[in-house]
């Protein structure tokens, strides 16, 4: 029974302190980071407010209708009077009505038409260009310079400095899936055989989490993608480390880690900069231990995780494309120690 | 008082003053009724039988649907839950929102104007009764073929709007998506006849005097969703047609990689889809305008404008379908556009909920249970109007496409808007249906459960997508906030569920224990009432003769009914389109099996193509030998129509 009971609660207890163990980060509509989320903060603003008084109003005309009413039985003979003769005043108070009610409508498509043009119109002098392409269920983002050997690749997260407008082309590799960061923009979606982009520019430095919003198949729930906003000089160091290559192995566990890595079937999906992994098939794996989560923040980032990761993916994200992997227990801790340490 | 002119020469049919004798209500009895036994029950060509088969079926597959969404609630009750994987969990919330969409809320729709649009019209049968037989049979095999896969673990799971390519051959292999798309093809024929059926009986089968502008507002929504019927689902035709193809034979009409595009489905399936949604909330629009008059004692305020209002939102409904697809590519300035037509079309939707207050408050009001739904819907499909114009917002739907924030509202539209007033539906005409009365007690009980239930699951919804929660999640992290909200939304659903529970208990008893409900227990005023409950066979005795629009309520001149109709044979009165005058006599069909036969026939087509293209080329056969044999003439039938032809 004991047994039973930590089999059937244990995988469950495990992902609660995986994600207990990850910083809080905000993924809500209403808490804006940058001026898109803002503009439409206001707009949501000024339409609740026209709708919460259009509800009261019209709920209350209702509610007095039906309280004022007499009360009637089946018995009752109906009232037809109003089949001969005209009712002047309640035709006015309806046509009254319906006409305040055109006018309040009228305000909001004026004030939305606005807003999407403030949207529209955000400067984007010295803009950060990132190509982000969604895959089934990861991200791939690509910083791009004007400088080839500046561009770098990394997967499941961004990193976005306070201040500059960030231009993000979006691409799928293969279904649709949606580019979401409610703290920073709106929505856009990532369809295959188009490219569109999203503007944004995020004025708060702080932690903030995006996750996939067009259904893309079993594992959409498992397809967030952590932001972190912070200081130019913050984002230039994260970006030069990003270019460089992996870290190489100081000691023997992490050197065994390197050789089995490349040994196994690892190399035929990722890739490890400065390697001979040069797959594209799955994440770049070139500075994942610096990453705040794994797999599409599935699990927090940690060694333990990694190795219990690629021992059994399936269990943290059933239907993920990766498989499993019967490493002997001390090469996974090797490989485990090698990964975390590319920081 | 205007006297109907009849041609001289054609003696028959007369309108008379005087009421035909018990004789004649048993001859009409014996040439109306369904053959007995099993086989006489599959050859049922009645519209009352088809049509209280079509509303069990539809509120089975209601059922099944809410099983699934309770199921639903229960693994997301509690963050990072392990009771329902995504394979299972994708399955369900697709099932749900096919079942609901397809097989419940149009389907539902129109079985209940099978049933009341004839009587409400007074006529004795609805038009095409073997086509809207089969109607029925194709529409329960579709749903059982789409169940029993399910059971099988073949069970769709690209949702309910299976946007390619993740519904395509590469992403989605296997048979599951395939019998998503046949269900599509199952439903739009069963749409599509009794849009036909249903046209055909309100434009030529009125009882004579019943003009244009004299039907019930419940005939006319039917009205105008038969005719939304009839444009929307060829486009959901096209668009599954294609995807089936593309999976079926390798076409690639949404497949990127060979010049196909992935947002031509979306556009194809939106046209359809919005205007669904309508198809949906019409007919909910009619039922409020049926009820609200009987039991606030006065005729609707602003007939005409409440029609316009209907005809408006049906042409509305297909200018909007982009407010689906605000988050794609699309330019930006055509997006605007689409959100001003969809914040117009509230001002139909506005016209209407003044014209009932209006009703109200110059009424007397008899607060039964089916009033109780109807004035639930005040409040609820007010507030999912108002989140919908905050949808149609380019800019604010950015934030909200995708998240809990829409499930909120589109359960607050169609509950409130469709299932609220169906409630009050089979409430109201219950008594119609059995003789006999529910129970106010346990529908009060139903109705409060109901409206609080709904409320406790679905408002918390809101602030959930606002919070950042998207859709069709099968789990979510536990430290976004959304916890306690989401336990909260799945103690509503179990509520809903008893109050659900308490609805099939009170209609259980009441089929068998209720009180009799005589001709007319609501005093109400259109011609289903004017007969007994449930009616005859062949719905009325006397056929009526309409002077006014609300028949029962008014001065009943002569002439008072029509007489010399055939009592042997299924003869009909049809009337002009306009006016209703008598215009000629038809003679019905009498049952058969074969529209059931041409339905299973069908059926091995449509299941055999998923399998292999050669069923559309066999299983033809055996359709077009069920269509023939359905279609050719017998000679006793003959006979009779030349004899009633000679001596009417």
């Amino acid at each position: 029974m004991t047994s039973l009971l930590t089999h059937a609660i244990a995988p469950a207890l495990l992902l609660q302190a995986a994600s207990a163990a990850a910083a809080q980060r905000t993924q809500d509509a209403l808490i804006a980071a940058g001026p898109q989320a803002a503009h439409i903060i206001d707009l949501w603003r000024l339409t609740l407010a026209i709708c919460t008084i259009v509800f009261v109003a019209v709920f209350a005309a209702f509610a007095i209708a039906v309280r004022r009413a007499p009360p009637s039985g089946p018995q009752t003979p109906p009232d037809m009077r109003s089949a001969n003769v005209p009712e002047p005043t309640l035709a006015w108070r309806v046509r009254a009505a319906v006409a305040v009610s055109a006018v309040l409508l009228l305000v909001l498509i004026i004030a939305s038409v606005l807003t999407d043009r403030a949207l529209a119109r955000l400067p984007l002098d010295d803009a950060l260009h990132i190509e982000l392409t969604a895959h089934q269920w990861w991200w791939e983002a690509r910083y791009d310079d004007p400088d080839p050997s500046r561009l770098f690749t990394t997967a499941n997260e961004l990193h976005l400095p306070v201040g500059r407008p960030v231009v993000i082309t979006l691409r799928s590799d293969d279904v649709i899936h949606s580019f979401w960061v409610p703290s920073l923009a709106g929505k856009k979606d990532l369809i295959p055989g188009r490219t569109s982009t999203l503007q944004l520019r995020a004025d708060k430095a702080g932690e903030f989490r995006g996750q996939c919003a067009e259904f893309c198949g079993l594992q959409h729930a498992w397809m967030a993608l952590p932001v972190t906003v912070e200081p130019a000089d913050a984002y230039a160091a994260w970006a030069d480390r990003q270019r460089s290559n992996a870290t190489e192995p100081t000691d023997d566990d992490a050197r065994r880690g390197k050789a089995v890595f490349l040994g196994s079937t690892c190399p035929m999906c990722h890739a490890i900069q400065g390697t001979d992994a040069t797959a594209r098939r799955a994440p770049d794996l070139t500075h994942i231990g610096s990453r705040p989560m794994l797999a599409a923040g599935a699990l927090a980032n940690g060694r333990k995780q990694l190795a219990e990761w690629i021992a059994d993916p399936q269990r943290f994200k059933p239907g993920v494309n990766m498989p499993s992997h019967a490493l002997a227990a001390d090469d996974l801790a090797a490989l485990a120690t090698y990964l975390e340490r590319l920081k | 008082m205007k006297v109907y002119p009849v041609d001289p020469p054609v003696p028959a049919p007369r309108l008379a003053t005087v009421r035909p004798g018990a004789d004649e209500a048993a001859a009409l009895e014996q040439t109306w009724s369904d053959p007995p036994g099993l086989l006489g029950w599959l050859a049922s060509i009645n519209h009352k039988s088809i049509g209280r088969r079509f509303i069990v079926t539809a509120f089975g597959f209601f059922v099944a649907g809410g099983l699934l969404a309770a199921l639903m609630r229960l693994q997301l009750a509690r963050p990072q839950n392990t009771l329902i994987g995504p394979d299972f969990y994708n399955q369900l919330f697709t099932m749900h929102g096919t079942t609901m969409m397809f097989l419940f809320a149009v389907p539902v729709m129109q079985a209940v104007s099978v049933y009341l649009v004839p009587l409400m019209l007074g006529t004795r049968s609805i038009a095409f009764p073997r086509l809207n037989a089969y109607a029925y049979w194709v529409y329960l095999l579709g749903g059982l073929m789409l169940y029993i896969a399910f059971l099988l673990n073949t069970g769709a799971d690209a949702g309910w709007f299976a946007y390619p390519p993740l519904s395509g051959p590469e992403y989605s292999p296997g048979k599951r998506v395939d019998f998503w798309a046949q269900m599509i093809t199952f439903t739009e024929l069963s749409a599509l006849v009794e849009a036909i059926v249903l046209i055909t009986t309100v434009f030529k089968l009125r009882a004579p005097g019943m003009t244009l502008n004299r039907i019930p507002l419940f005939v006319w929504a039917m009205l105008v969703t038969a005719f939304m019927v009839l444009f929307a689902m060829p486009s959901v035709m096209l668009a599954s047609t294609a995807l089936i193809l593309d999976r079926l034979v390798g076409t690639h009409f949404y497949n990127p990689a060979e010049n196909g595009d992935a947002l031509l489905w979306q556009h194809l399936f939106w046209f359809f889809g919005h205007p669904e949604v309508y198809l949906i909330f019409v007919p909910g629009l009619g039922f409020i305008s049926a009820i609200i008059p009987t039991f606030a004692r006065r005729p609707i305020f602003g007939y005409s404008a409440m029609v316009l209002s209907l005809i408006a939102t049906a042409f509305l409904a297909f200018g909007l379908w982009v407010h689906h697809m605000f988050a794609t590519n699309l330019p930006e300035l055509g997006k605007s556009f689409f959100t001003a037509v969809s914040m117009m079309i509230a001002i139909p939707t506005a016209v209407q909920i003044f014209c009932w207050i209006a009703t109200l408050a110059t009424g007397r009001l008899n607060f039964k249970t089916p009033l109780l739904f109807v004035l639930a819907f005040f409040f609820i499909l007010l507030m999912g109007g108002l989140t919908g114009i905050m949808l149609a917002s380019v800019p604010l739907d950015l934030q909200l496409h995708d998240t809990y924030f829409v499930v909120a509202h589109l359960h607050y539209v169609l509950i409130g808007g469709a299932v609220f007033p169906l409630f009050g539906v089979i409430y109201y005409w219950f008594p119609k249906f059995t003789g006999r009365l529910m129970s106010e007690r346990l529908g009060r009980w139903n109705f409060w459960l109901f409206f609080i239930g709904f409320n406790v699951a679905f408002f918390p919804m809101h602030w959930l997508g606002l919070k950042g929660m998207p859709r069709r999640v099968y789990t979510y992290p536990a430290d976004q906030g959304w916890d306690a909200m989401n336990l909260v939304a799945t103690l509503g659903a179990v509520t809903i569920a008893i109050s659900v529970l308490l609805f099939i208990i009170n209609v259980w008893r009441s089929v068998r224990h209720g009180a009799p409900a005589g001709d007319n227990p609501w005093g109400a005023s259109t011609l289903e009432w004017a007969t007994t409950s449930p009616p005859p066979a062949a719905n009325f005795v006397q056929l009526p003769v309409v002077h006014g629009r609300e028949p029962l309520w008014e001065a009943w001149p002569n002439p008072r009914f029509v007489t010399g109709l055939a009592l042997n044979q299924r003869e009909m009165l049809t009337t002009t389109v306009l006016d209703a005058l008598p215009d000629h006599r038809v003679v019905f069909p009498v049952p058969t099996l074969w529209p059931f036969v041409g339905a299973v026939a069908t059926t091995v087509l449509f299941v055999g193509s998923i399998f292999t293209p050669w069923a559309v080329v066999w299983g033809s056969i055996p359709v077009a030998a069920a269509l023939t044999a359905w279609f050719w003439p017998k000679r006793n039938e003959t006979r009779g129509h030349l004899a009633l032809e000679k001596q009417p």
